[in-house]
């Protein structure tokens, strides 16, 4: 046994522990545990990495490795700490471009320091560096637009150049090139024309994604951050690396297929910009009646129902509408009425964004469900509250063929007996569609604050509860 | 009230039922009140609606008024069964009847009415559109019927029809098959399963499957080339089809228990399902309702109007009255279905009836007007199959494009690869080997997690993306100023990560919690 021998076993066992974490993060029953695992393997990497370290570094940079260790723990805790489940997308995003900026900075050691290299081996070397630099160039700058549009630090409106498509391609082009040009006579100044294209090349492709695309985006970019990471492992030889990176990279690409799937547009679609452009004017005009409402009739509605089903979307986020929605809940529940949500898979800016939300608001999450476990129920539910979405719930996705955005898998609301729709004014949606939800007949709109709505239904419900 | 300036309203006569067996009548307390609203003025012959459960006081309190004798001189008739020749002879020229008249077997009857100048109006031949479904009095009594038989099955089954375990052993629920989807079939589906039988049901046309499954019938397909329907009713079957079913009914007649046949095609005999054979294989004790006896019966030795037991103790039952055996409801639908028939002829509600021979309901079931008869009508189409038709060609050919393009790009990664791979040195074909495994774990693993884990997911992907310290660690060991403030920076990032990621996670983990 050598050391580098107990190393590599080392690597090994972290890398399963990191395969049986995501494993348990599957169920809520094992999530835990699985975080558990994960836990385990990192500590057992970052024991064997730093114990390798140790015998080769000087104090100086056994000193800057601590400090900058604990520094970063410390930052780490008080973050997690701190944030508001509505800012969960935020936090994701930034932590991603934390990767990304790692993996440049690794990529860049890699060029500086290439260490002992076998001749043989110095022009894929290179190659690993530039690729390296780029994937982690492209999701640092990415991820930190993502968060000044997540946290509206910016206007999450997309940012429409004239040929964006051409000049993302010419990216690419230009990276394919200056690729070539660096492993065949390696310099600085290529890498550093590598690095600011794909910095370039990040900040403007999800500069022109729309708010509405952000659950896609955030998992493209959590992608990304995985491949950076196995792109570091290439350059470095190191398999943990690979393999976590991989597990990673594969993980947010196909939770971003999930996105797509939900919105029934491609990845290219997407990436390539799309709703809200001006162009997107089809479909059929919707005009109409809408029937206003208050909060008193809605919560006699909801205590007359047997079953209630509740499609949250990012404008109860928004609006911190959750604590009031729980506690709707709780009380309609109390009082006997079945209460179940219905999640859009992109509802909010994250996948998952709204269980996260109730989550925290105490909804127990086995009344949460998934758009597919619903839907059916959906004709046979008395009273429908949709808080904050808008798209999710459009019937002309599922009946108008000219519809914008026709095809996609939408709650089919309006089946239900009743439903009551939570908005600030009539404006049409993220998607700049108009929804003729509003204006059937079984649908009456509850306007102002969604927060404020809720409290007053719970007040109305309150009032008329008999005292026990 | 309106009725100061207009005529004052027509009068309606609702005659009592002749036939011996007929127990129903044509009006019921509630519909009179309704025809009432429309403007009319009812007179009941006493004694009506007593096999129906319908005093005569109840008429009058709806506001009909009692006349000892039968009605036919009113100027509107309502009775349920067609009036015998003496009867149309005491019609009014130029008045109205609604009956059953079974124009399609009884043509004499028509001419013999249109010979009297009679407007006649047969409730059993509205087309079968949806607009003229709730006044269709073949679908209303259809549907008691269905409902009767398998009353009449139960009545007659020596068991019970749901499984139980006891604790005197345990009985299997009771397999019942019905032949024939349509009205009366789907009632009797639906009575069957809700009594906790289970129920198995037969039809040649392949697109009422959805409705026996949605009554939580099981549909035997008959695996063979059939036309669609256009005009809602049942056609005759090929000779495939015949093979092929009659192979069905015999498996089927050797396992259930109760068999209702249901089988009709307009103006024809009822088609032979069961025959001896078949019958006779049934376990004894089995019950089978031949609800077409009138029309000579589906099952081989249905005795019309009886009921007969076999030698191995099957009991055929052939009754041809089920709706009279449920008299008061049969009222109440077949009332409703007039009331429904005489607001489309009363537009204004006025009392006056006003016939528009132009719309496709009121001609299909005006027989005979101003003395000509005006049966059959012209063919109705009700073109609904036309949609899935359509439709399924358009289905496969969008999705075809993107396949075969993925097929190319599939192949012609694999080749990349596989060219890579063989021209990489030796470490660098190791790494892409553990790589690609490691993606292709990857997307099993995560292909399994709950939609509501999708964040925690996310954070934690975070934290052990966080792996790239490894890197950063080891060349922070290198002796160079610029690589190693590099390294730190990037070893800071990375434990930001890492332990942020990890406690977020916990820390959402936490948050959930089941009811």
């Amino acid at each position: 046994m050598t050391a580098s021998s107990l190393t590599l076993a080392a690597y090994l066992v972290a890398a399963l522990l990191f395969v049986v974490s995501l494993a348990g993060l599957s169920r809520h029953e094992t999530a835990r545990a699985g975080v558990g695992f994960g836990i385990a393997g990192m500590a057992i990497a970052l024991v064997t990495v730093v114990v390798t370290a140790l015998g080769a570094a000087s104090t100086l940079g056994i000193v800057l490795l601590v400090v900058a260790v604990l520094v970063g723990a410390a930052i780490g805790l008080w973050r997690a700490r701190v944030v508001e489940m509505t800012g969960m997308p935020e936090l994701i995003a930034l932590m991603h471009s934390f990767v990304g900026l790692a993996a440049v900075l690794v990529g860049w050691n890699g060029y500086l320091e290439p260490g002992a290299l076998d001749p043989a081996l110095e022009g894929i070397h290179h190659g690993e560096v530039v690729v390296g630099v780029f994937i982690g160039a492209v999701t640092f700058t990415g991820s930190i637009i993502a968060y000044l549009k997540l946290s509206a630090k910016i206007a999450s409106a997309p940012l429409t150049l004239p040929g964006k498509n051409v000049l993302n391609l010419g990216a690419l082009v230009a990276f394919v090139v200056l690729t070539v040009f660096f492993v065949i006579s390696p310099s600085v100044w290529l890498l550093v024309a590598v690095t600011v294209l794909a910095l370039l090349l990040g900040l403007h492709l999800v500069a022109s994604i729309g708010g509405g695309d952000m659950p896609v985006v955030v998992s493209m970019l959590n992608s990304y951050s995985g491949w950076a990471a196995a792109a570091s492992g290439f350059l470095l030889s190191n398999d943990l690396l690979i393999i976590t990176g991989a597990l990673v990279g594969s993980s947010g690409a196909y939770l971003s297929y999930v996105m797509c799937k939900a919105m029934n547009r491609s990845f290219i679609s997407v990436i390539a910009g799309g709703f809200g452009a001006p162009s997107s004017s089809g479909g059929a005009e919707v005009t109409g009646e809408h029937t206003e409402v208050d909060a008193a009739s809605v919560a006699d509605a909801l205590s007359a129902a047997r079953s209630v089903v509740i499609t949250p979307g990012y404008g109860m986020a928004v609006a911190q509408a959750q604590y009031p929605v729980a506690e709707l809940t709780r009380r309609l529940r109390e009082s006997g009425v079945e209460v179940r949500f219905g999640v859009h898979p992109v509802a909010g800016r994250l996948p998952g964004h709204m269980n996260v939300l109730l989550a925290e608001a105490q909804v127990p999450y086995d009344i949460v469900l998934e758009m597919d476990e619903i839907n059916d129920d959906l004709a046979e539910t008395d009273v429908v509250l949709v808080i904050g979405a808008n798209d999710t719930v459009n019937p002309a996705a599922a009946e108008d063929p000219t519809s914008p955005i026709a095809g996609m898998p939408v709650l089919k609301v309006w089946e239900a007996g009743q439903v009551v729709v939570f908005k600030r004014s009539m404006a049409a949606g993220y998607a700049g569609v108009q929804n003729p939800l509003f204006f059937r007949e079984n649908t009456r709109m509850l306007f102002g604050d969604a927060k404020d709505r809720v409290e007053d239904i719970v007040a109305a419900l309150k009032a008329t509860a008999p005292t026990s | 009230m309106t009725d100061v300036e207009g005529p004052p309203g027509m009068r309606i006569g609702v005659v009592a039922e002749t036939a011996k067996s007929e127990t129903r009548v044509a009006a019921t307390p509630e519909t009179v009140r309704k025809l009432i609203g429309l403007g009319y003025a009812v007179t009941v012959q006493a004694g009506a609606g007593v096999r129906a459960g319908f005093e005569d006081s109840a008429f009058a309190e709806a506001g009909a008024e009692i006349a000892e004798g039968p009605v036919w001189d009113a100027e509107i008739v309502l009775t349920i069964n067609a009036p015998e020749p003496d009867e149309i002879e005491k019609l009014q020229p130029g008045s109205a009847l609604v009956a059953m008249l079974a124009p399609r077997f009884e043509p004499e009857r028509v001419a013999a009415l249109a010979e009297r100048g009679v407007t006649a109006m047969s409730m059993d031949a509205v087309p079968r559109i949806s607009r003229a479904q709730s006044l269709d009095v073949l679908s209303s009594m259809a549907n008691i019927a269905g409902y009767r038989a398998v009353i009449e099955a139960a009545h007659s089954f020596g068991r019970f029809f749901t499984g139980q375990v006891t604790a005197a052993g345990k009985v299997p629920p009771a397999k019942v098959l019905v032949a024939g989807a349509g009205v009366a079939g789907l009632a009797a589906i639906g009575a069957a399963k809700s009594l906790g039988a289970i129920v198995r049901a037969t039809d040649p046309r392949p697109e009422v499957a959805d409705q026996v499954r949605s009554l939580g019938g099981e549909y035997l397909a008959v695996e063979v080339e059939q036309e669609a329907s256009t005009d809602g009713y049942a056609k005759a079957t090929s000779e495939d089809y015949d093979r092929r079913a009659a192979e069905i009914y015999s498996e089927q007649a050797a396992d259930v228990d109760i068999v209702i046949t249901t089988a009709l095609i307009p103006g024809r005999p009822a088609p032979k399902l069961l025959t001896a054979e078949q019958v006779a294989s049934m376990k004894p004790g089995s019950v089978i309702v031949d609800m077409a006896a009138a029309q000579g019966g589906n099952v081989a030795g249905t005795v019309a109007g009886e009921v007969v037991t076999t030698d191995n103790g099957v009991t055929l039952i052939g009754y041809t009255d089920l709706p009279g055996r449920l008299p008061a409801q049969a009222s109440q639908l077949y009332g409703t279905n007039v009331v429904n028939l005489l607001k489309l002829l009363t537009p204004e509600k006025d009392g006056q009836l006003t016939l528009d021979l132009d719309d496709v309901v009121q001609r299909g079931l005006t027989v005979a007007h101003a003395g000509e008869t005006l049966w059959p009508p012209p063919e109705v189409s009700v073109s609904a199959p036309a949609q899935p038709a359509a439709a399924a060609p358009v289905e496969p050919q969008e999705p075809k494009r993107p396949s075969r393009f993925r097929h190319v790009i599939g192949l012609a990664a694999g080749v990349a690869l596989f060219a890579v791979t063989a021209a990489a040195p030796p470490a660098l074909a190791g790494h892409l080997t553990v790589f690609l495994l490691a993606i292709v774990i990857g997307f099993y693993v995560i292909g399994n997690v709950h939609h509501a884990l999708h964040t925690p997911l996310m954070s934690v992907t975070n934290a052990i993306s966080g792996i790239i310290v490894v890197g950063a660690v080891l060349q922070i060991a290198v002796d160079d100023a610029v690589v190693m403030a590099l390294a730190a920076v990037a070893v800071l990032l990375a434990s930001i990560n890492i332990v942020g990621g990890f406690a977020v996670t916990r820390r959402m983990l936490s948050m959930f919690s089941r009811s």
